[in-house]
């Protein structure tokens, strides 16, 4: 009879705070390896991405963060559900790149808070669409999806014109300072300036034009 | 992850040690809970409702073995693939290597049929039933989406079937314009032309095309046009494909041949925009694209 085992499994189950310190133990052990070192990876932590360029020399793109007006239309990108139908997250799969262009990679989104890497693809994915349609098919497009696509089923937002609301860019950009991303203060000072007269929809199209060109192919 | 990746060798050590900690206590629990007894079972100590007891039996033997299973399948795993911090696993495997294997794998597949298309010209491939295919496949998922499934185009965006160009419609040009992408701009006249101005020189440009327009209207508005739009659209309107200004002349629009529009487009001017997609396709898709778009204005 193995009775220092016996007494010690009955030790654990006649001790509630013993029981629950034990548990607690044992589930953090996947948290520990796989989510707290994460936090300490250069990929995953510098806002630089390495690629190749035309001569296939190695460089370094540095990831900016999002200036006032793509700011204001990231948000109007969430308010409007976009990541309903919308991932942005480029797999590296040659199916995706062939059609999307380069990988996703994690420093791309290191200004991103909340990332809106998605897994739901309605409509194609939006990681590279930066510079590949012009700023007016993406007004018309916005406006009325069928007027480009026929075929579409993508809902249209004609609302979009109307001026964009400036009233708490600087508290938006103080608050994501907080959590890292690296406004100056000429810049949030600058941020309801750089609105002024802007429409949703100048905005929603800045924020377009601007994703994934850090690893773009397009001119 | 590349063993550089970590802001300091600790971290991978912590990895190492509590993964090895993890897979070692894991053991420890299924060797000291092995044993089979012989003899009567044992009885938990606990009863309820006067008989009420609980055998305290070792986990069935199939039970015991998916645990054991479990403990071998990691090991394994930690020596083949990443995982043990820093360590690469014996297989060498990486996302990106697996994904370079596949790009590797389809460019041997592929390259022959480009390969074989490189030496002709754009005219022959037009006319090669099996590079129009591919031309075709191509034009579908790049370039539909704003020149359409049929190639005629959207409003601002043009019809490329009509052998109408705005950049010209020779096969290298067409080549270079998928290269580098066009930008189309046209200056807004608001504020340069009076009110009166717009409405005459749009009348004056439907006159061009033989549009319906006020006659006295359209005679001020040669004036109009001599002065401001002949420098792109040239001393008779028929355009500048250098400049990609338009032909005025030829009844054909890319947004529409209103007089609203016109005015419209004289007032606000246009920045019109084609990515260009020579780094993203290459220059094998580029002129397989360029083979299917001239084709379609020289059958």
């Amino acid at each position: 009879m193995a009775n220092a085992q016996k007494n010690s499994h009955e030790a654990i189950e006649r001790n509630v705070a013993l029981m629950i310190v034990l548990t607690l133990l044992t589930v953090s052990v996947g948290g520990l390896v796989e989510i707290v070192p994460l936090f300490f990876q250069h990929s995953l932590t510098k806002p630089v991405v390495h690629t190749k360029d035309a001569q296939g020399k190695p460089v370094q793109v540095e990831i900016k963060p999002y200036d006032a007006l793509r700011l204001a239309g990231r948000d109007i990108y969430i308010r409007e559900g976009c990541y309903n139908c919308h991932s942005q997250m480029v797999r590296p799969f040659r199916a995706e790149t062939e059609r999307y262009g380069h990988f996703s990679v994690a420093a791309e989104s290191i200004y991103d808070h909340p990332f809106q890497w998605g897994s739901k693809r309605t409509g194609p994915d939006l990681a590279r669409v930066g510079g590949r349609y012009s700023d007016s098919w993406h007004r018309d497009h916005l406006i009325n999806p069928r007027s480009v696509v026929p075929d579409s089923n993508m809902p249209a937002f004609p609302w979009l014109n109307r001026p964009v609301d400036a009233s708490m860019i600087k508290e938006k950009m103080q608050t994501l300072r907080i959590v890292g991303v690296p406004y100056t203060d000429a810049e949030i000072a600058a941020a309801p300036g750089a609105l002024t007269g802007k429409s949703e929809m100048d905005a929603l199209v800045a924020y377009l034009q601007g994703l994934g060109t850090a690893l773009s192919n397009f001119k | 992850m590349m063993s550089a990746d970590f802001t300091s060798n600790f971290w991978n050590l912590y990895v190492i040690v509590l993964v090895v900690f993890g897979v070692g206590l894991c053991l420890f629990v299924l060797m000291t809970n092995n044993k089979r007894h012989s003899g009567p079972v044992e009885v938990q100590p606990h009863v309820w409702d006067e008989t009420l007891a609980e055998y305290n039996n070792p986990l069935p033997r199939w039970w015991l073995y998916l645990f054991w299973a479990t403990v071998i399948f990691s090991i394994v795993y930690l020596a083949i693939y990443p995982g043990l911090g820093s360590f690469q696993g014996f297989l060498n495997w990486s996302s990106v290597g697996q994904y370079e294997a596949e790009i590797g794998k389809a460019k041997q597949k592929y390259d022959p049929i480009y390969a074989k298309f490189r030496g002709q010209s754009i005219e022959a491939l037009a006319r090669n039933a099996e590079a129009r295919a591919m031309g075709g496949r191509l034009f579908a998922t790049y370039c539909a989406q704003c020149h359409g499934a049929d190639a005629k185009g959207a409003p601002g965006f043009p019809n490329l079937t009509d052998n109408d160009w705005l950049w010209g419609g020779a096969p290298e040009t067409i080549v270079q314009t998928i290269t580098d992408g066009r930008v189309g701009v046209m200056t807004p006249f608001d504020g340069v032309l009076s009110a009166a101005d717009v409405t005459d020189v749009a009348n004056y440009v439907r006159a061009l095309s033989n549009l319906p327009n006020a006659s006295d209207a359209a005679q001020r508005g040669a004036m109009v046009f001599a002065a401001n739009c002949v420098v792109c659209h040239g001393p008779d309107g028929r355009g500048q494909p250098l400049l990609g200004a338009p032909n005025l002349t030829d009844n054909v629009w890319l947004v529409s041949s209103s007089q609203a529009q016109i005015e419209k487009n004289v007032r606000e001017g246009r920045n019109n925009r084609m990515p260009g997609f020579g780094d993203f396709l290459g220059e094998d898709k580029v002129k397989l694209l360029a083979a299917y778009v001239w084709g379609l204005s020289n059958k």
